[in-house]
C-alpha cells in the first residue's frame, strides 16, 4: 500500500518537474544568453539538494513501475511482491550512492 | 427467517444496473493500462540513459549550457532520443494524472475542469518541445556566449 502512495506521489512529483523541465530547455530556441542564464541560475545548492530528491524519485518511481510490471505479467509476481518491493528498496540505494556521491560533490564541490 | 438467493457474479442473472457497460467508452481504459506499462518499460532505459550522460558523464550538471544541448542536439541520434522521451514522458505522466484526477475529484465539474487544464498543458508541452528539437539552430547569427566549438568554423 505504502509503494502504491510512493508512486503516486513520486509521478505527479516528476509530472510538474517535467513541465518545466520542457519550458527551461525551450528557452534554447529563444538564445543562448536566456538557456545558460536561466540554467545558472539552478547552480546553486538548494537546487542541486532538489535535483538530488528528483533523481532520487524518479529512480523509485522507475524500479518500482518495474515491479509492478512484474507482479502483472510474471506468473508468480503476485506472490513474490513483497519481496519485489525489497529488491526496488536495495537497488533504489544501490543506484543512489555512487549517484549522490557524483552529484553533491559536484555540487558543492565549488568549481 | 427464508435466506434470500443471490445469484453468483457472471451468472448473467445478475441486476442490470451492476453488469459492465459494454461498448461505448470501447477498450480506452485497457489500452491505457497497457501503454502505461509498455511506455514505462521504455522510459527506464530512456531517462537512465539521459541521466547518466547529462548528470554523470565529464563535468556533470556543472557542465550543462547552451553549447552542451547545441552539441547534442546536433546529432540526430539524442533528437530522436529526446523526442521519444518526451512524448513518452508526457502520455505516461498525463494518464498518470488523469487517473490521479479522476480518483480523487468527486465533483463532475471539478473533474472536467482539471481534465481540461490537463490536457491544454500536455498539448502545450509536446508541440512545444518538438518545434524546438526540431527547428533548433546550434549557431544562432548574433550570438557569441556559450556556443558549441564547432560553431567557430562558421
Amino acid at each position: 500500500m505504502w509503494s502504491w502512495v510512493g508512486h503516486r506521489i513520486t509521478g505527479v512529483v516528476i509530472f510538474f518537474f517535467l513541465l518545466v523541465h520542457v519550458l527551461d530547455t525551450s528557452l534554447v530556441r529563444v538564445s543562448p544568453e536566456a538557456y545558460t542564464a536561466v540554467i545558472g541560475t539552478y547552480k546553486n545548492p538548494i537546487m542541486g539538494l532538489g535535483e538530488a530528491g528528483l533523481v532520487a524519485a524518479i529512480v523509485f518511481h522507475a524500479f518500482n513501475g518495474l515491479r509492478i510490471v512484474a507482479i502483472d505479467f510474471w506468473k508468480k509476481g503476485n506472490k513474490y511482491q513483497a519481496r519485489l518491493l525489497w529488491a526496488v528498496l536495495i537497488l533504489w540505494v544501490v543506484v543512489m550512492v555512487p549517484f549522490l556521491i557524483r552529484h553533491l560533490s559536484i555540487v558543492f564541490g565549488g568549481h | 427467517m427464508a435466506t434470500p438467493t443471490i445469484d453468483a457474479p457472471r451468472s448473467g442473472k445478475v441486476d442490470v444496473k451492476y453488469t459492465r457497460r459494454k461498448g461505448g467508452k470501447g477498450n480506452f481504459e485497457m489500452a491505457a493500462w497497457l501503454f502505461m506499462r509498455l511506455s514505462g518499460v521504455v522510459l527506464v532505459v530512456l531517462i537512465f540513459g539521459h541521466l547518466f550522460v547529462n548528470l554523470m558523464v565529464g563535468d556533470g550538471i556543472h557542465a550543462i549550457d547552451f553549447g552542451f544541448v547545441a552539441g547534442k542536439w546536433a546529432s540526430p541520434f539524442w533528437q530522436i532520443w529526446d523526442l521519444l522521451m518526451l512524448w513518452l514522458a508526457m502520455l505516461h505522466g498525463t494518464n498518470g494524472v488523469r487517473t490521479i484526477i479522476n480518483d480523487y475529484a468527486e465533483r463532475n465539474a471539478t473533474r472536467m475542469t482539471l481534465k481540461t487544464v490537463l490536457y491544454v498543458a500536455t498539448v502545450v508541452i509536446i508541440v512545444l518541445g518538438t518545434l524546438v528539437i526540431f527547428t533548433f539552430d546550434p549557431c544562432p547569427a548574433g550570438a557569441v556566449t556559450d556556443l558549441p566549438s564547432f560553431c567557430t568554423a562558421k
